[in-house]
């Protein structure tokens, strides 16, 4: 075989050898995963193929559609009429509370506006419904279906009646990820109602929260409710996320494990909203402004 | 290549087509975008697919497919980018390397080989994502592997059909 200008016949050619393929492709694979692990280079390629994809996937969420639809058909007039019943005791019961609401934001307004302080954010929101649970095992998301294309931008917050579910973490055309709070790596900064307490709250496993770095003799019930803190710029202020179950103290360690349950119907289905994302925080945009212009201010303040 | 089913089948096969092997991925990719919730012991359709046209056609599939099609199925299930396609390629890799072993057994070992294989994708995926920072999703996860390995008896059946067909057609013959 080893004559010069002879190679092999043509139906023995098979290309490169299985294991150098193999060290080919193995090697594309680590690029793709550091890329996307690390520097996140490849949204705007997935957002390409997410989009090719689109139709196939919503094909597919034919069947599970008309299962469900199939179900609501079956289920019986006295159980719709049961949810009714309990739904109007349910408004009349907040009745009072949202009667008195405007009144009290008028007040607070006004209130606001003599103290000279800055009027509170007013809040939007779209209203989008969960789809189905990404199939993915190693995290807590859904797919809702609202996207770029009726506004929805990545960081922003998701709420249902109850509470805090999630945050938009990746925007597609037409459906957007929302990663639930109890994935391991979502982190709200919360506070809690009773004493004010200003911490933050991760996801832990069999869709619970955990309260972490809090010292072992941290003032925590259980029982106690965890509201949004609104420090982060994302969660507007006082929104309900979770409520304390249990509060184990070992003095072996330095931290006490929280564990928590969360406030909103974390891993049903149903509708949900998605509220506008907020402006920035006024103390960063007066920095940016006297960054960009420090030759006018320093001429004003030469002038006074 | 026409083979036969296994080493003690006297039948011989018909060659199977390219666009067959083409259409069965994209039926198996379709089954795994149907959203069934978190339900334990899903097995990964793709995954078995091309383990078994790994299995008898190396020559036809190749590991840029199981590259390509992993990709897809990242992008699907909104994964990192590269795990799928890391495990799946793996996959494809270690079917082909056996595939002259894992013929000569009837249908039963041929299972038995292939197990292992599946354990062995998803392992890889787990892999994968602890070092991505994501959570252990449980032992329950790796019950898929055994119920996709219970598909392999049907699976065989169905995805041979075609290549079962006789080549003259005779109206007298029932098949």
């Amino acid at each position: 075989m080893s004559v010069v200008g002879h190679q092999p016949p043509p139906f023995f050619r098979r290309g490169p050898a299985p294991l150098a393929r193999l060290a080919f492709f193995v090697i594309l694979s680590l690029a793709l995963l550091v890329l996307d692990l690390k520097y996140r280079y490849l949204e705007l390629a997935r957002q390409g193929v997410a989009t090719a994809l689109y139709p196939l996937q919503r094909a597919a969420y034919v069947p599970v559609d008309l299962y469900e639809q199939l179900g609501d058909y079956l289920s019986s007039l006295a159980a719709v009429q049961r949810e009714n019943v309990q739904l109007k005791r349910k408004e009349l019961e907040s009745a009072n509370w949202l009667l008195r609401q405007q009144h009290l934001e008028l007040e607070n307004q006004r209130l606001r506006e003599l103290l000279d302080m800055k009027a509170r954010q007013p809040v939007s929101g779209t209203i989008a419904e969960i789809l189905y649970t990404a199939r993915d095992p190693f995290s807590r998301r859904v797919i809702v279906d609202k996207g770029g294309q009726h506004g929805i931008a990545a960081g922003q917050a998701v709420v249902d009646e109850a509470g805090v579910l999630g945050q938009v973490t990746r925007v597609y055309p037409l459906q957007s990820e929302v990663t639930l709070v109890t994935d391991k790596n979502q982190a709200v900064p919360v506070k809690i109602v009773r004493n004010g307490l200003r911490t933050a709250l991760f996801g832990a496993s069999g869709g619970q929260l955990e309260l972490r770095f809090l010292a072992a003799n941290a003032d925590v019930q259980p029982g106690d409710l965890l509201v949004t803190s609104g420090l982060d710029g994302v969660y507007l202020p006082g929104l309900p996320v979770a409520k304390v179950l249990r509060v184990e103290r070992d003095a072996a360690y330095s931290f006490a494990r929280i564990l928590c349950e969360p406030a909103a119907g974390v891993e049903k289905h149903g509708q949900v909203l998605i509220l506008g994302s907020r402006e920035a925080l006024p103390p960063q945009v007066a920095e940016t402004e006297a960054r960009d212009k420090p030759a006018k201010g320093r001429k004003a303040r030469r002038k006074e | 290549m026409a083979i036969q089913p296994s080493h003690s089948s006297r039948r011989i096969l018909l060659p199977v087509r390219q666009w067959f092997i083409l259409f069965s991925l994209v039926a198996a990719f379709f089954l795994n975008l149907i959203p069934l919730g978190d339900a334990p012991g899903m097995p990964d359709w793709v995954a078995l697919v091309l383990a078994f046209w790994s299995v008898r056609e190396p020559l036809r599939l190749g590991m840029g497919t199981a590259f390509v099609i992993g990709l897809l199925m990242d992008v699907a299930t909104g994964s990192i980018m590269g795990q799928h396609s890391l495990a799946y390629l793996m996959l494809s890799y270690a079917a082909g390397g056996l595939s002259r072993r894992i013929l000569w057994f009837p249908l039963a070992q041929q299972a038995l080989h292939i197990l292992p294989l599946l354990l062995a994708t998803q392992t890889v995926m787990v892999v994968t994502r602890l070092i991505g920072g994501a959570d252990f999703p449980g032992w329950g996860y790796f019950l898929g592997s055994f119920s996709g390995v219970l598909l392999w008896f049907p699976l065989t059946f169905v995805l041979l059909l075609p290549q079962y067909q006789p080549i003259e057609k005779d109206e007298n013959r029932p098949i």
